[in-house]
């Protein structure tokens, strides 16, 4: 069996290829998909513990997260669209109305 | 109506809330009824009460009526209570009679003039608290009374408040009556704290059953700073002149027959007390004195015809203080009465005048009305012969008994010789310059316009009948005195009089009034305004100083308007800024730091998220 280590390395390694990406693009939707990638990662420790403990905990929290995720990618479109209405970009450098 | 005393004042009040509130849309018409109709029905009421009164305590004593219990606490109390006896009575009847009187004519007066509704709805507030002030039973009651009269004061002074200096004298009334006011509110302190009552009756008993001298002198003195203000006494009399630039009935009905004469009367209530302070009697007396002959020399050189009234008004209020201050109050208030007949009658006498002339108040312009206004020449020659002291009109009465009583009072009898000799020589100057006053409006020939001679009118039966009554009781006012009638009445403390000294007050009160008649005649009935300018070259430094009222103003700015300004400005522009600067650095700090911190929002939605990872990775590393 594999060890649940493993799966641990692997899910910091994309947490942190999320943060990244959060970082460091310019294009919203690329955000976007970096965020996606590090509540993956979440959902990847969740299940490797699951699996380690043989307890149902940790499932029923990685259902919780793809549906919250979903709900998150629908509030998000709905802003990057208006975004878009106002702007004609979604670029996040440009939506910078609300500093000094 | 003994037992709703109340509704005296309240029927006048209710005029006031029905021409505040309505008056101006109902208009004009409506105005003309409520305003003099609830003053009449308030005279009745009031005549009513005193033949009720009269019946049913013969013998004068003290009719109290409780509205309500205000305020209680402790071995404090006062009582919400009118009362009536025979002193309250008298002012009763001046108010409300001479007050209904200046009511219509103020119909006829004000009938072109912007703002009526709100005219009559202040004079209607005014004959209320007026009411209020002469029917409470106590000091408390009495100062509800005193303040309102005082307000009433300030707003139909200032009532063309489109004109400054009409503005500037309310304001003034308004500050010196504050002054005042303190003493009376010091005075009554004083008896709260040590009588534990403000009830007429109630001071008197306890002040009478022995108490520490100094306190009776201290709360006569306090009142008596009060009745300064009020009754426009030195120092505190620069007020009254100003307040001419009211409309003119306001300055016969509250500046000269009705709230001006409320100090003569506060010394009067609370006689008991002052005859246990002769030091007070004798301050007021000698104020009184000097006042009267002050006043009178200034009279002399006023050219507006409202002026010299005012002045006179001021002399007049020092002859009554005269009076209750030698001891004499059924005297002092013998005067208040008369001098409401013959002075509002002046006044209502000079608004005629001023109505014909077309605004006109300069005496210098007039001359030779005479024959134009009839009736205003003929009722205004008989108040001027009253206020002179001629005999039998009813000045001459009651000026010469208090002179008389000055003569011969028994609290200062050193001092009364002086304070006849001086109240002597101000009735030669009340003679002389309200004759002076007369020849130049009235005798010589027409100095003013052709325009205004044009519009030279008598003017309409509302003016001129109160101004007939008015006369009436200037001749027959005297008559109170036949049998000491109001003596007898009022059954205030008195003295006797040795026949030799009435004799000698009476001769010397008649051979004044001949002699300033005889004086202003001679030189401004004969040569007018040449007079006038004789004066001024023979003698122009004493000319320039009564004209400029002794630089009693200019004084009064340079020593206590001029520092206080400078003071409060001192506050205002050193020690408020500086507290202000104090607190003002505690939102400088913050603004600075916040104006240095903004700069972290940068708008820039990946530094925030920077941000956040590098606060997770350091608090993950704080705790791991």
């Amino acid at each position: 069996m594999i060890p649940t280590h493993w799966f641990l390395i692997l899910s910091a390694i994309l947490f942190a290829i999320g943060v990244c990406g959060v970082l460091t693009r310019k294009n919203g939707i690329t955000i976007f998909m970096s965020i996606e990638l590090m509540v993956n990662a979440v959902n990847l420790t969740f299940l490797a513990y699951a699996r380690q403990f043989h307890q149902i905990h940790g499932l029923i929290f990685v259902f919780f997260v793809m549906a919250i995720a979903a709900a998150e990618a629908a509030v998000g479109l709905a802003i990057f669209i208006s975004l878009f209405h106002h702007r004609a970009t979604i670029d996040v450098d440009e939506a910078n109305l609300m500093r000094w | 109506m003994l037992n709703h005393l109340w509704l005296i004042p309240a029927l006048p009040l209710l005029g006031f809330l029905l021409n505040g509130l309505f008056g101006k849309r109902l208009g004009n018409g409506f105005v003309s009824l409520v305003g003099p109709l609830s003053s009449f029905l308030s005279a009745v009421a009031g005549t009513v009460a005193v033949l009720q009164y009269h019946h049913q305590y013969p013998n004068g004593d003290r009719h109290v009526d409780v509205v309500y219990n205000w305020i209680s606490s402790g071995g404090v109390g006062a009582d919400l209570a009118f009362q009536l006896d025979p002193l309250s009575i008298v002012m009763l009847l001046v108010v409300t009679w001479v007050g209904f009187l200046i009511h219509l004519y103020s119909v006829g007066y004000m009938a072109h003039e912007e703002g009526y509704w709100r005219y009559f709805s202040y004079l209607n507030l005014f004959l209320a608290e007026m009411l209020v002030l002469v029917l409470g039973s106590s000091y408390l009651v009495m100062f509800v009374g005193w303040e309102g009269v005082g307000l009433c004061s300030y707003l139909l002074i200032g009532f063309y408040y489109d004109k400054d200096f009409a503005v500037a004298a309310g304001k003034k009334a308004f500050v010196v009556n504050r002054i005042g006011d303190f003493g009376f509110l010091v005075a009554m302190f004083l008896m709260f704290a040590y009588f534990g009552t403000v009830d007429f009756a109630k001071v008197s008993q306890i002040a009478s059953g022995g108490v520490e001298p100094g306190l009776v002198t201290a709360i006569c003195l306090l009142l008596f700073l009060g009745a300064t203000g009020k009754s426009a006494q030195i120092p505190l009399y620069v007020w009254l002149p100003d307040a001419m630039a009211g409309p003119t009935p306001v300055s016969a009905l509250i500046h000269a027959a009705t709230m001006v004469t409320a100090g003569v009367y506060m010394i009067a209530r609370p006689n008991a007390l002052y005859r246990l302070a002769p030091d007070a009697l004798m301050v007021v007396a000698i104020i009184g004195a000097l006042t009267a002959i002050f006043a009178a020399t200034i009279g002399i050189r006023q050219n507006d015809i409202k002026k010299v009234l005012a002045y006179s008004t001021v002399s007049q209020l020092g002859f009554m203080f005269i009076g209750v201050g030698v001891g004499a109050f059924t005297a002092g208030i013998f005067h208040l009465i008369t001098h409401a007949f013959f002075k509002a009658c002046l006044f209502l006498g000079s608004g005629s005048v001023i109505h014909a002339m077309s605004g006109e108040q300069d005496i210098r312009r007039m001359g030779g009305l005479w024959k134009k206004i009839p009736i205003t020449a003929w009722t205004f020659l008989i108040a001027t012969i009253a206020i002179a002291g001629f005999p039998p009109l009813s000045g001459f009465f009651s000026k010469d008994e208090i002179l008389a009583s000055a003569l011969a009072n028994p609290y200062f009898p050193d001092l009364g010789v002086w304070i006849w000799a001086i109240g002597t020589v101000a009735a030669l100057f009340t003679a002389f310059y309200m004759f002076r006053l007369f020849f130049l409006t009235f005798g010589g020939s027409f100095r003013g316009t052709q325009e205004q001679e044009h519009h030279l009118h008598e003017s309409p039966w509302t003016m001129t009948v109160p101004l007939v009554v008015l006369a009436a009781g200037s001749i027959l006012g005297g008559a109170l005195t036949v049998n000491h009638f109001l003596e007898h009445w009022l059954e205030l403390p008195t003295f006797e009089v040795s026949p030799a000294r009435a004799w000698l007050a009476m001769i010397a009160s008649t051979i004044v009034a001949i002699l300033g008649t005889w004086f202003a005649y001679a030189l401004f009935g004969r040569r007018g305004l040449a007079a006038d300018e004789r004066f001024e070259r023979r003698a122009p430094a004493v000319a320039r100083t009564l004209e400029n009222k002794y630089y009693v103003d200019e004084f009064y700015d340079e020593a206590l308007v001029t520092p206080l300004e400078r003071f409060s400005r001192f506050l205002w522009r050193g020690i408020d800024a500086l507290i202000d600067g104090i607190l003002a650095l505690g939102g400088y700090v913050v603004a600075a730091v916040g104006d240095l911190l903004r700069f972290l929002q940068t708008g820039n939605v990946r530094n925030y998220a920077l941000m956040f990872f590098v606060g997770v990775i350091v608090f993950i590393w704080i705790f791991a």
